[in-house]
């Protein structure tokens, strides 16, 4: 048994004992549980792709004269502004002004709020418009200027949902090309995509929410960065397997940080075809070794972790609950799957390689003493489910 | 006999050269198997042509000096698509949609992602789906 306390002491000491969620696997295998758990004190796991659910406040400071923006766009793709003066938030999956979408079907998206969250991170310069109605404080009715993310007092990611604890394996029964956003399936189940980082994947090293929750330290595209909040749609009531691991997406989390402090390759504008834009990020998560059972949970293997095979082209859209069948990812990995005695080629969306990279970023940085852990303030609900939304006549 | 060997190329032909029949003279002169990939002529009436070209070292060499002589420049890298590995995640959104696993998982273990150059067709289909701009095309 070990306390955050003592893994921190540690950590600073520089003595810590610091191992992947991939590497953790072998060792356990050859020293067994006991003596692993006694050894090892933090498992470092991770992920990297499409997080839609991600933006950014950014702060511009005050022109002179002054101006409350109402409307602002930052290359020419729209922000909101419905917070303080010269406060706004960038979401990733918003268009450029006169993108085209998919009317010219399917659409490219070349450019949007990932994008844009991309260059501010990568140090580029950026275009700002912004319109107001004036006030006698905020005189100002219309700015347009350049700037950096140097010049802005925060810019804060606010991540509402990142991080799906598990997700579909999504495929085409229809017999035309679709464009999602698990990418393109190709007609008559000719190829199926996943988007999981899998053994490697954050929640899935801790099932339960045992260590993941409200306060834990993240490593989020490189800077320190937070879980603030449950994720949007989180659900901890799913199916699971004997091992606790949700068959499906189950746990979600809201994550901040501070984007000066990032690396621009791990954050990433995202352009999928007839879909529209989103934001590749990357994040990394340490599991402290606390005690045994929760070193086991962070053994699971690829084999271990089962994911739905669902049909985008009716079931997902009608939201029917069918399911084709499972697969793991051990066999998704392996680039095929078979889906009732056909054999279906595998593509993906989440990189299994940059998850890797980024596990073993965050496990030296653990190593050099430069990230502590921190203890959750609170838990992340295990119960809960996923509420529809009715569409109905008013009740009264 | 000399043994063959096949090289691919991109030739780049300014305006006005598009109009001569070059291919059929690397046939027919320097026996030459042709195999094309792709080929554009712009608004601007230039030309782009990607190739591979089967043949002796010393006829492929020959017919390149005869290209030349029509003022086209030769790249040998053939390079009419190229990723761009920095821009690269390896996500493999690509790879079950290039149909010569050019675009490839190069290894299973790490899911790391790489491109042959050599077995691309130039189909263009990675430009389409690669959701992280990695793929391009020179024309
Ligand atoms: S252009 Fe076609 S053949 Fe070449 S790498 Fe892209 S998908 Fe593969
Ligand atoms: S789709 Fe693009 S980013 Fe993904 S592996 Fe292929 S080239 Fe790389």
């Amino acid at each position: 048994m070990k306390t955050y306390a003592d893994i921190n002491r540690r950590i600073e000491a520089g003595r810590a004992v610091v191992m992947t969620a991939e590497e953790i696997i072998g060792y356990v295998e050859q020293k067994g549980a006991t003596a692993a758990a006694a050894e090892v004190d933090v498992v470092t796991t991770a992920t990297f792709g499409p997080m839609c659910s991600s933006g950014c406040v950014l702060n511009f400071g005050h022109s002179k004269p002054k101006i409350r923006m109402t409307e602002a766009w930052v290359e020419d793709v729209l922000v909101y502004t419905g917070l303080a003066a010269v406060d706004v938030y960038l979401g990733a999956t918003q268009l450029r002004h006169n993108d085209p979408a998919n009317m010219y079907y399917p659409g490219e998206f070349r450019y949007g709020g990932g994008h844009v969250i991309e260059d501010l991170v990568a140090g580029k310069e950026l275009q700002l418009f912004a319109l107001s109605y004036g006030t006698d404080e905020y005189p100002l009715r219309e700015l347009r200027t350049y700037f950096t993310i140097q010049d802005l007092n925060q810019a804060i990611m606010v991540n509402p949902r990142n991080c799906y604890q598990n997700y579909n394996v999504a495929v085409n029964d229809s017999d035309r090309v679709l464009y999602t956003y698990m990418g393109r399936l190709d007609p008559n189940r000719r190829n199926a995509n996943y988007c999981s980082a899998g053994q490697l994947s954050p929640l899935l090293n801790d099932p339960l929410y045992e260590t993941i929750g409200v306060g834990t330290s993240v490593w989020l595209a490189g800077a320190r960065g937070h879980v603030y909040a449950e994720g949007t749609q989180h659900a901890g009531a799913c199916p699971r397997t004997e091992q606790d691991v949700p068959r499906g997406a189950a746990g979600t989390l809201a994550l901040t940080g501070d984007m000066k402090r990032m690396r621009p390759e791990f954050v990433r504008g995202v352009s999928l075809t007839g879909y529209g834009v989103s934001l590749g990020l990357g994040v990394g998560v340490p599991i402290p070794i606390l005690n045994e059972r929760i070193l086991k949970r962070t053994c699971v293997r690829d084999r271990d972790i089962q994911a739905p095979i669902v049909d985008y082209s009716s079931d997902y859209p009608n939201r029917s609950s069918r399911v084709l069948g499972y697969t793991d990812y051990e066999t998704l990995k392996s680039g095929e799957i078979e889906i009732e005695g056909k054999r279906v080629v595998v593509g993906s969306l989440s990189s299994y390689a940059r998850a890797r990279e980024i596990a073993a970023l965050l496990a030296d940085e653990i190593r050099r003493g430069e990230f502590l852990l921190a203890e959750p303030q609170q838990r992340l609900p295990v119960d809960g489910r996923m509420k529809p939304l009715t569409i109905r006549p008013p009740a009264t | 006999m000399s043994t063959t060997v096949t090289k691919k190329l991109m030739l780049f032909f300014p305006r006005c050269e598009c109009e001569k029949p070059i291919i059929y003279h690397l046939v027919k002169d320097y026996d030459l198997i042709v195999n094309v990939f792709r080929a554009k002529v712009t608004p601007e009436e230039e030309g782009y042509l990607v190739l591979d070209v089967t043949g002796t070292e010393a006829n492929i060499e020959q017919a390149l000096e005869f290209v030349r002589t029509f003022n086209v420049t030769v790249n040998y890298a053939g390079k009419g698509v190229a990723w761009d590995a920095d821009r690269c995640t390896h996500c493999g959104h690509c790879v079950p949609h290039c149909p010569t696993a050019a675009l490839h998982v190069a290894d299973r273990g790490t899911m790391e992602v790489a491109f042959d150059e050599a077995k691309c067709i130039e189909c263009l289909a990675c430009i389409k789906v690669c959701p992280y701009g990695a793929c391009s095309s020179a024309f």
